[in-house]
């Protein structure tokens, strides 16, 4: 006769003696470490933008939007402009309608739902706009959220997203500080932007640096000292967008003032 | 020793059992640590691939050269040089063995994108030269008095379309008031 202590004792026994040796492999997998030495690289992708050169003409979020197929009416996008309007009363004034697929043909700034705010040109102080896309962090909040192992990094650098894998959770999308994760209305999955990874590691540049016509746009390698992106960012003042919450940001910003968030 | 004391532990052996059959039928293969380690690594390598497939839409200006070299050559010595064919034209992905591929985008609001006037002091838009579409010309086409792929050049009025070289362009002198254009070069 056994003992209602006796079963207990026995059968955490049996439940811990299962465990332990599938974890106990797994610490010494050499796998593991030789995919935590990061030295080595070759290759890391980075992305420098240069708002004084941006005029906020939209083709890069148009063009992102036909080459990554993410549907060209619906409210969201890979990529998007924010425009930028800091008037001479210390205000700032934000607006990014359609994320600027369209460009920007008002110069009132959209503040949603139909109301628009007319500026006069006197009152402003500085006005520019920021491209935004996925920072491609070091540290990806977003990659460490997801439950089963749908979203990671290449060794190069850039968080994917494996559609066939992702439950839709969204807790990704909350993860971002940048805000740049969504669900696609097609696949239903979480959708970011990748680097146009189908471009990149073929040798093209990315469908938004092709079409941006005033150069405000430019992708490199991190790891090549030749690289003339690289290069900016080595020998230039450049910026990164909420370096506070230590994701590692790799999208480098020249002309960042600290309205920009 | 009773059986309804061991009983419990069988379904729990045998629910521990199902689950690893059915993990090892569900997770792909090839599932594991990537080159980023636990934390950022864990993934199906494969997924990789099926990204890089993805098909390339937009093929550069590079691409219209080798067929349309003298737009393209047009465009260059213009001062719209750095705008790509497919800003204006749509990808070229299935151009030309689809006559309905490209397009050709003739609306205000193409060259608005750039040429609305807003006066940013500190951004390349307070640069370019700017009109205000309500005012400069309402109800015409741009390209019906500016050349798309040289703006120093006479556009043409919609009934003498691209047939005319744009710069050979003879529009009667009193009807058309691109001939208001003093400072034009063409
Ligand atoms: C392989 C040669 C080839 C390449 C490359 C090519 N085209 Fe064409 N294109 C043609 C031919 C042939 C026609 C005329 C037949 C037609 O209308 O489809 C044409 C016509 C056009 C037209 C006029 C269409 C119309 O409706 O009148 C435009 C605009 C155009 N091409 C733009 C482009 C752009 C932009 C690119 C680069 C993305 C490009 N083409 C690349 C061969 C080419
Ligand atoms: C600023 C926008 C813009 C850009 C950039 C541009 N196009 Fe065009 N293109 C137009 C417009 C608008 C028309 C139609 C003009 C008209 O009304 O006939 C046109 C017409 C054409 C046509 C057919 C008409 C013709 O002239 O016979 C071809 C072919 C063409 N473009 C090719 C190109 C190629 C190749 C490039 C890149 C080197 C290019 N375009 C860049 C706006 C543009
Ligand atoms: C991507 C931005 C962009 C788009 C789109 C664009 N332009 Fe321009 N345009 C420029 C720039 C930059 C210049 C040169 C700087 C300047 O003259 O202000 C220019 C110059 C001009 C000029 C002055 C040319 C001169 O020197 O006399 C005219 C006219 C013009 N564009 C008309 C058009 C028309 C018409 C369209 C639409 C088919 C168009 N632009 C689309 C950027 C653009
Ligand atoms: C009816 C013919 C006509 C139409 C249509 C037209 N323009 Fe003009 N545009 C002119 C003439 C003439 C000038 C030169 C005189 C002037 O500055 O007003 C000019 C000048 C310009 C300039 C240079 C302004 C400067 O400060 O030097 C730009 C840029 C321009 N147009 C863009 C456009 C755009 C964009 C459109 C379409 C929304 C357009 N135009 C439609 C006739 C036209």
């Amino acid at each position: 006769m056994i003992s209602r202590r006796d079963f207990c004792k026995k059968s955490l026994l049996v439940a811990g003696g299962l465990t332990i040796p599938l974890s106990a492999l797994e610490l010494f997998n050499p796998a593991r470490l030789e995919a935590e030495k990061t030295d080595g690289k070759k290759l890391r992708w980075v992305f420098l933008v240069d708002t004084h050169k941006c005029v906020g003409c939209g083709f890069c979020v148009k063009a992102c939007k036909t080459e990554n197929e993410v549907p060209y009416d619906a409210n969201v996008t890979r990529t998007w402009i924010e425009r930028y309007v800091i008037t001479k009363d210390g205000k700032t004034h934000i607006d990014s309608p359609k994320g600027g697929r369209d460009g920007f043909e008002d110069s009132r700034i959209d503040v949603g739902e139909g109301t628009f705010e007319e500026i006069k040109n006197e009152e402003i102080n500085k006005a520019f706009f920021v491209p935004k896309l996925c920072n491609q962090c070091d540290n990806p909040p977003c990659v460490q959220v997801c439950p089963v192992g749908a979203t990671y990094q290449t060794k190069d650098g850039v968080v994917l997203v494996d559609r066939s894998w992702c439950i839709g959770c969204g807790y990704c999308v909350m993860g971002c500080p940048y805000g740049v994760r969504f669900f696609h209305p097609v696949h239903h999955v979480a959708e970011k932007c990748n680097f146009c990874y189908h471009r990149i590691s073929q040798g093209m540049q990315t469908a938004c640096v092709d079409a941006c016509p005033f150069g405000a746009r430019r992708i490199g390698n991190i790891r090549d000292p030749n690289d003339p992106v690289t290069k900016v960012i080595m020998t230039e003042r450049v910026n990164v967008l909420k370096e506070e919450y230590g994701t590692t940001p790799q999208v480098f910003y020249l002309g960042l003032t600290k309205e920009v968030k | 020793m009773k059986s309804h004391v061991w009983r419990p532990l069988y379904v729990v052996l045998a629910v521990i059992a199902t689950v690893l059959v059915v993990r090892k039928v569900l997770v792909p293969p090839d599932f594991g640590i990537g080159s980023r380690g636990y934390m950022y690594g864990w993934h199906r390598p494969s997924n990789e691939a099926e990204w890089q497939k993805v098909t390339v839409k937009y093929r550069t200006s590079e691409y219209c050269k080798t067929c349309h070299a003298d737009k393209y050559q047009e465009i260059k010595t213009s001062p719209h040089a750095s705008i790509s064919c497919e800003n204006c034209h749509g990808p070229g992905l299935r151009h030309p063995d689809d006559p309905r591929a490209l397009n050709i985008d003739r609306s205000r609001e193409l060259c608005a994108r750039c040429h609305f006037r807003l006066e940013y002091p500190t951004s390349g838009r307070g640069k370019i030269r700017g009109i205000d579409p309500k005012t400069h010309n309402p109800g015409l086409d741009c390209v019906t008095c500016h050349w798309p792929h040289d703006p120093r050049k006479q556009g043409h009025t919609p009934a003498k379309t691209a047939a005319t070289p744009p710069s050979q362009n003879t529009v009667s002198k009193t009807s058309n008031p691109c001939e208001r254009r003093g400072h034009d070069i063409a």
